[in-house]
């Protein structure tokens, strides 16, 4: 026996767990009444956010969104909808997932990455037919210049001028880069669109070359990533058997070539003059710009290096017209980004938003808040380059201009969410030295002051610090934004930078009175058994994994605090709430 | 070539199209400081010390790499560049030992210019020194990683100049430091001794091994009769450690200061550089004119070159002429010719050369050839910076000193001997004596001006008695590879070789830019001490080196003939094939 | 495989098109990213194809895709049966795939607690 008719009720967390359930059951039962039990299914689905003023339902085959929030509503949508075929207007959800415009991962989750037919269904090498046959360079660039496109890697740069340097140089060999390196932790989008859509980037450079001339590519991937090279190699074997890559592209006299080549596991490889001195088998240390790559880059040649998600756009423009992607985002920021939702929330995963969303809507409506209801503290965007950003910026919209203004970037589009039990003198610390153990070493203000500047909050972490650290830390902090040779010196103060401009109390928390509010750092933190709660258990003592806690039973523990190594095992063990940590 | 205009401190300059903001200031009278950045190599860019302003944008530009742009307005020195470079120079100095006061470059020291100019007087910052052992495996160079300040200007001479690619940078981040590949000792790298490294570095992390005090103790000693000898470089340089300008001639100085500490007996490498000349004027004829031996012939008297050839290019060996370099044959002639000539036992004699170059303190214990007269012929190599120090050691007030001679019997020398010290000295002294060793005759205009100069490679061609002679000289390291596959080539295609003569000198310029010369050398300065040598070589009484009535009567009254028996056995050496890496 | 050309490249498209969105079929799309594969999607493709022949299903179409973005509910899967909603199921456990066999494509009925709504169906799609 078939359904005809499925409803799809959206069950939320915490209280709108009870609310929905009650929806869900109630949604039988009103079916039963009417009978029509048997031709309409009515099942559970997990919530992507949280709607404080009803329950999300669905309904099939229609696909409509209702909000439910009375026993009225699901009668009306039971009676017009179901049994009477019309939508029920008053009731319809619109918000659902208009949060997402999927540009970028147009093809992610819906074809076979390994089956180039799937990619050629949905518009595949159309793009690049269109560039081939019907249009100029200059139409091309006149495009990307109307879409407003802007590197995606973190800096931002207009993507038309990049190309419009390179096809203005005359030279014999040309080169285009995708840079797929991904360095900056808690980032895959990348990853995801290499793993996903691998032929949308070899369309991409593909039409680059024919535009600005040149007849080589190179894709730069990270080693770490071997499904992604997998999923590559499978694309350039497919495309080229169909001759959509290699020699006379779909009988043109266009050849256009791609190869593989490997990052070693350096993140400052990801910087573009660095990443070609890898290329070149040389020490990827950064070369002073100008020149800069797209006049003279790769063994001397002018040469485009552009981002994975930068050219996964590229495709898009050319069949839609760069004013349909201009159409999206905000006056300065055309376009979408895709961003890698983690850390303290609900949902993680990948979102490619519209630039212009708000970061309260990236947290609360695409994230579903924060996990286990804990207070939001901060968001860290841009990875070790990036900047923290704490509540009351919530409602900023995302673009370039606004994330630097707050003393971050959007850098290549991590977003890494805090709650009340991360310590933002820990936090900047880890990106610090993230910094510091991927820095190249040539330029001193990055090699030494990186360290210096992580010795320094280590020091205020540890309970040493004083308040004359603080214009220390600014101070090599401005010096190396200003005096290092490349974008990871420069920005490697960042976090530190935004950590004490937006959360100075802490830092000072930390310094004066040696207290470390999120209870991180261990030096700062002490756990005690308070007698007047011991009952003597011992449970506490057994979790103690260094023996540290002393105490016979049914008499009051002690905390050794020469062996406590503050794991917080004892916490976790004392039923009693005996066991505090200051 | 066009020109652009722009403002540097509201001050209006043009210059050349490619110049960068860092020479445009040189116009205008503006110094921006740098620290890495050296004029004989590609900017590196690192250190971040040069960093200037340009208005119209939040970030601060290496002056060192970024070219002028029309219209461009720069801003070198104002409160917050000023702050950020001395920020940077904290941050350099925190790293850095604190003990100027013993270390070689005290008073001589970029990092310490830069600190004094800067008005350090407090470092702010934590202390952290590295605790990296010192290298000082080879004869000649100490590398003191603690001191080094990563400037990388060793790396790149040996890298981009010299080709020897005994350093490199190893290690990343601020565990990074400069050591030839995988830590190896510089001892068993293919380290050619040139000490070009040392020459460059800023500071006292890459310094020659000083000697002097072998030097002091033999001249207490009594027993010992020194003999000291300079080579031509020496003449034109050291006058830049008493305020003279490079290239000024202190011959006479020179001699007068080394009396002053005590050497018994002075002499000149000069005089060694015209008895090459007649060795290896004959090995040329030998070869070219009768058929016997290898062609091209390749001058040998620079130990670096030869080092390289043993390691590199032992494809070249049988090419190589077996002439030792001068100052070694003028040190086997001391303990044999001049002792008998002055009844002295040569067991007692310390002969100490003073060169501009490192390379000789490896080139004294060679081979065993550099034994000949039956004790070591060179006892001590110095550099000229040794002497220098052991000059002001010893009290000599050297801007006053009155002029004197070298001592007679291996210290007279001609213009050719003395022109040994620049880029194509050797060739043209050579040709000035095949000429006449070939046709019997004197030169009418002895000056062969097209292999002078600072080109990498020169080429030229003479005729002698109806022959063509087609020479190459070859200066830095780098510029000899291209000179031997063009040689390879023809050896390959069973032609006739491109060159018959070929001088190949280590240093950029030729000896007078050696390891071992005064600091801050630049081509400008190279240009004025060549300038100092083709000087002396005009005022010289005599310009072919076999015109050297002393060397006349050396082979008249010892050597016998040119190549012959004691000629061999005492001026020349072999050559064998040596591992790159000797691990 | 011929090298297409303008000319060709229209009729090949338009083949792929109606092979790709065929729903005459059973579909069962497992998202196949390194996210998937690292919360056990391949134990879930293994356990589908398993099932399909244990239970001698016809006309079954099981294929990879990439990331669609539900990474705290990898594994994902989406599953088409013709007549039913195409829905996407999250967390899918070996377990969870073979409820899914049973209840879904054989009985027809969508399974409890595990759907969860497809990012790919959102605002703007291509």
């Amino acid at each position: 026996m078939t359904y005809k008719n499925f409803i799809l009720v959206y069950i939320g967390l915490g209280e709108n767990k009870k609310r929905d359930k009650k929806i869900h059951d109630d949604f039988i039962k009103k079916l039963i009444e009417h009978n029509i039990d048997d031709e309409t299914q009515v099942i559970k689905a997990g919530a992507h956010k949280l709607c404080d003023t009803g329950t999300i339902v669905k309904v099939f085959p229609s696909n409509t969104l209702y909000k439910c929030s009375s026993r009225e509503d699901i009668s009306n949508i039971i009676e017009k909808h179901i049994i009477g075929g019309n939508t029920v207007s008053d009731l319809l959800y619109a918000d659902h997932y208009r949060e997402q415009i999927r540009v970028v991962m147009r093809n992610c989750g819906i074809i076979d990455p390994e089956a180039i037919g799937e990619y050629i269904a949905r518009d595949g090498y159309a793009a690049l037919e269109k560039v081939i046959f019907e249009m100029t360079a200059d139409d091309v660039i006149e495009e990307l210049k109307k879409s407003g496109i802007r590197g995606r890697g973190g800096a931002g740069f207009p993507t038309w001028k990049k190309w419009t340097f390179t096809k203005n140089v005359d030279s014999d060999m040309k080169y285009i880069i995708c840079n797929a390196d991904e360095g900056d932790p808690g980032a895959y989008m990348d990853r995801s669109t290499l793993e996903g859509d691998p032929h949308s980037i070899l369309e991409a450079m593909t039409i680059a070359g024919h535009t600005t001339g040149a007849s080589n590519g190179i894709i730069y991937i990270r080693a770490e990533y071997p499904l992604a090279i997998e999923r590559l190699e499978i694309a350039i074997r497919q495309a080229k058997e169909l001759g959509l890559l290699g020699d006379n592209i779909l009988g043109s006299k266009f050849n256009f070539d791609i190869e593989l080549r490997y990052g070693a596991g350096a993140f400052v490889c990801g910087e573009e003059t660095a990443l070609i001195a890898s290329v070149e088998g040389k020490r990827g240390m950064p070369s002073p710009r100008p020149p800069f790559p797209a006049v003279k880059g790769l063994w001397g040649k002018p040469t485009i290096i552009n981002n994975v998600e930068t050219n996964a756009n590229i495709p898009m423009i050319i069949l839609k017209g760069g004013e349909w992607l201009a159409s999206i985002g905000t006056e300065g920021s055309k376009g979408t980004k895709v961003f890698a939702l983690t850390g303290k929330i609900r949902n993680t995963g990948l979102a490619e938003v519209p630039m212009g969303t708000t970061l309260r809507e990236m947290i609360y409506d695409i994230g579903g808040g924060i996990n286990n209801d804990k207070a939001f503290k901060a968001i860290q965007t841009g990875g070790p380059s990036g900047g923290l950003i704490p509540e009351e910026f919530m409602d900023t919209p995302i673009d370039y201009e606004n994330l630097q203004n707050l003393g971050s970037i959007m850098g290549s589009g991590g977003m890494i969410v805090m709650d009340s039990d991360d310590c933002i003198v820990d936090i900047a610390k880890f990106y610090l030295k993230f910094s510091v153990d991927e820095s190249c070493g040539k330029c001193a203000p990055c090699r030494i002051g990186g360290r210096t500047l992580l010795n320094m909050l280590t020091k205020i972490s540890e309970g040493k610090g004083e308040l004359s650290d603080i214009p220390q830390i600014k101070r090599v902090c401005k010096a190396m934004q200003k005096a290092s040779l490349c974008g990871l010196g420069q920005a490697a103060p960042n976090p530190v930078l935004s950590a004490l401009r937006h959360f100075e109390k802490e830092f000072k928390m930390h310094i004066e009175e040696k207290k470390c509010p999120a209870k991180k750092c261990i030096d700062l933190i002490t756990y005690n058994i308070l007698p007047d709660k011991c009952i003597g258990c011992t449970m506490c003592a057994r979790a103690c994994p260094v023996n540290a806690i002393s105490g016979e039973r049914q008499k009051i523990h002690v905390i050794d605090q020469n062996l406590c190594i503050k794991c917080g095992a004892c916490l976790k063990a004392c039923k009693f709430g005996a066991v505090s940590c200051q | 070539m066009n020109m652009i205009k722009l403002e540097i401190n509201n001050i209006p300059v043009e210059v050349e199209t490619g110049t960068t903001i860092l020479n445009a200031a040189k116009k205008v009278q503006v110094k921006i400081p740098t620290l890495c950045y050296h004029p004989d190599l590609v900017a590196w860019a690192a250190c971040g010390i040069c960093v200037v302003k340009i208005e119209g944008s939040p970030k601060m530009v290496r002056a060192c790499a970024t070219p002028v742009e029309e219209g461009m307005k720069v801003i070198t020195h104002d409160p917050e560049i000023i702050e950020v470079r001395k920020t940077v120079l904290e941050l350099i100095l925190s790293t850095h030992p604190n003990d100027c006061l013993q270390c070689p470059r005290n008073g001589n020291c970029e990092l310490q210019n830069l600190a004094a100019e800067f008005g350090i007087r407090e470092i702010h910052l934590e202390k952290r020194l590295r605790n990296l052992p010192i290298d000082d495996s080879t004869t000649s160079l100490i590398l003191n990683p603690e001191k080094c300040i990563l400037c990388g200007r060793c790396a790149h001479v040996c890298q981009d100049m010299q080709n020897v690619w005994a350093l490199e940078f190893v290690g990343r981040g601020d565990d990074t430091r400069i050591a030839p590949a995988a830590d190896a000792k510089l001892s068993e790298s293919p380290c050619i001794k040139c000490g070009q490294c040392a020459a460059h570095c800023p500071v006292g992390a890459i310094y020659e091994k000083d000697e002097s005090n072998k030097v002091w103790d033999a001249l207490e000693d009594p027993e010992l009769h020194t003999v000291v000898q300079i080579a031509p470089a020496v003449r034109v340089a050291i006058g830049e450690a008493f305020g003279y300008a490079p290239g000024t001639l202190l011959t006479g100085k020179t001699y007068a200061a080394l009396r002053r500490i005590g050497f018994n007996a002075i002499f000149d490498t000069n005089f060694g550089a015209d008895l090459t000349i007649i060795e290896e004027g004959s090995e040329f004829v030998q070869r070219f004119v009768h058929g016997k031996g290898e062609i091209p012939l390749i001058t040998s008297c620079c130990p670096s070159w030869v080092d390289y050839m043993e390691k590199y290019a032992p494809d070249f060996i049988p090419n190589f002429s077996t002439a030792k370099s001068p100052h070694e044959m003028v040190g086997a002639m001391s303990k044999t010719y001049y002792a008998q000539k002055a009844g002295i036992d040569p067991s007692k004699i310390f002969m100490v050369s003073i060169m501009p170059c490192t390379a000789k303190k490896y080139e004294i214990t060679r081979s065993e050839e550099m034994f000949s007269s039956g004790y070591q012929d060179i006892d001590v190599s110095l550099t000229t910076r040794e002497l220098t120090r052991m000059i002001k050691a010893a009290g000599i007030d050297f801007n006053n000193l009155p002029e004197e001679d070298a001592d007679p019997i291996l210290g007279t020398y001609t213009g050719a001997g003395t022109i040994f010290g620049a880029t194509g000295g050797v060739m043209e002294a050579a040709l000035r004596t095949a000429y006449f060793l070939v046709t019997g005759k004197e030169l009418e205009n002895v000056a062969f001006t097209a292999v002078r100069g600072l080109e990498g490679i020169k080429e030229a061609s003479i005729d002698i008695n109806g022959k063509e002679i087609k020479i190459a000289v070859a200066h830095w390291m780098s510029n000899i590879e291209t000179v031997l596959n063009r040689i390879r080539e023809s050896r390959k295609k069973g032609e006739e070789p491109p060159y018959h003569f070929i001088e190949v000198m280590a240093c950029r310029g030729g000896c007078i830019s050696g390891g071992g010369q005064p600091y801050g050398t630049t081509d400008e300065i190279r240009e004025q001490r060549i300038k100092g040598l083709y000087l002396d070589d005009e005022k010289s009484t005599y310009r072919c080196s076999h015109q050297n009535p002393d060397i006349i009567k050396l082979y008249k009254d010892f050597l016998g003939e040119p190549l012959g028996e004691n000629a061999h056995k005492y001026l020349h050496t072999t050559y064998r094939q040596r591992p790159i890496y000797k691990i | 495989m011929k090298k297409l050309t303008p000319k060709t490249i229209r009729a090949f498209r338009e083949e792929q098109k109606a092979a790709l969105y065929d729903n005459t079929k059973i579909r069962i799309t497992i998202g196949m990213g390194s996210c998937g594969i690292a919360a056990g999607a391949e134990e879930a493709l293994e356990t589908f194809r398993e099932e399909v022949a244990n239970n001698d299903i016809k006309d079954v179409v099981i294929k990879q895709t990439g990331c669609i973005g539900l990474c705290y509910a990898e594994p994902t899967v989406e599953v088409q049966v013709p007549g039913m909603p195409t829905v996407v199921y999250g967390k899918v456990t070996a377990d969870a795939a073979r409820r899914i066999i049973d209840k879904h494509v054989i009985r027809k009925r969508l399974v409890n607690d595990l759907i969860f709504d497809n990012p790919t169906e959102c605002a703007i799609t291509l």
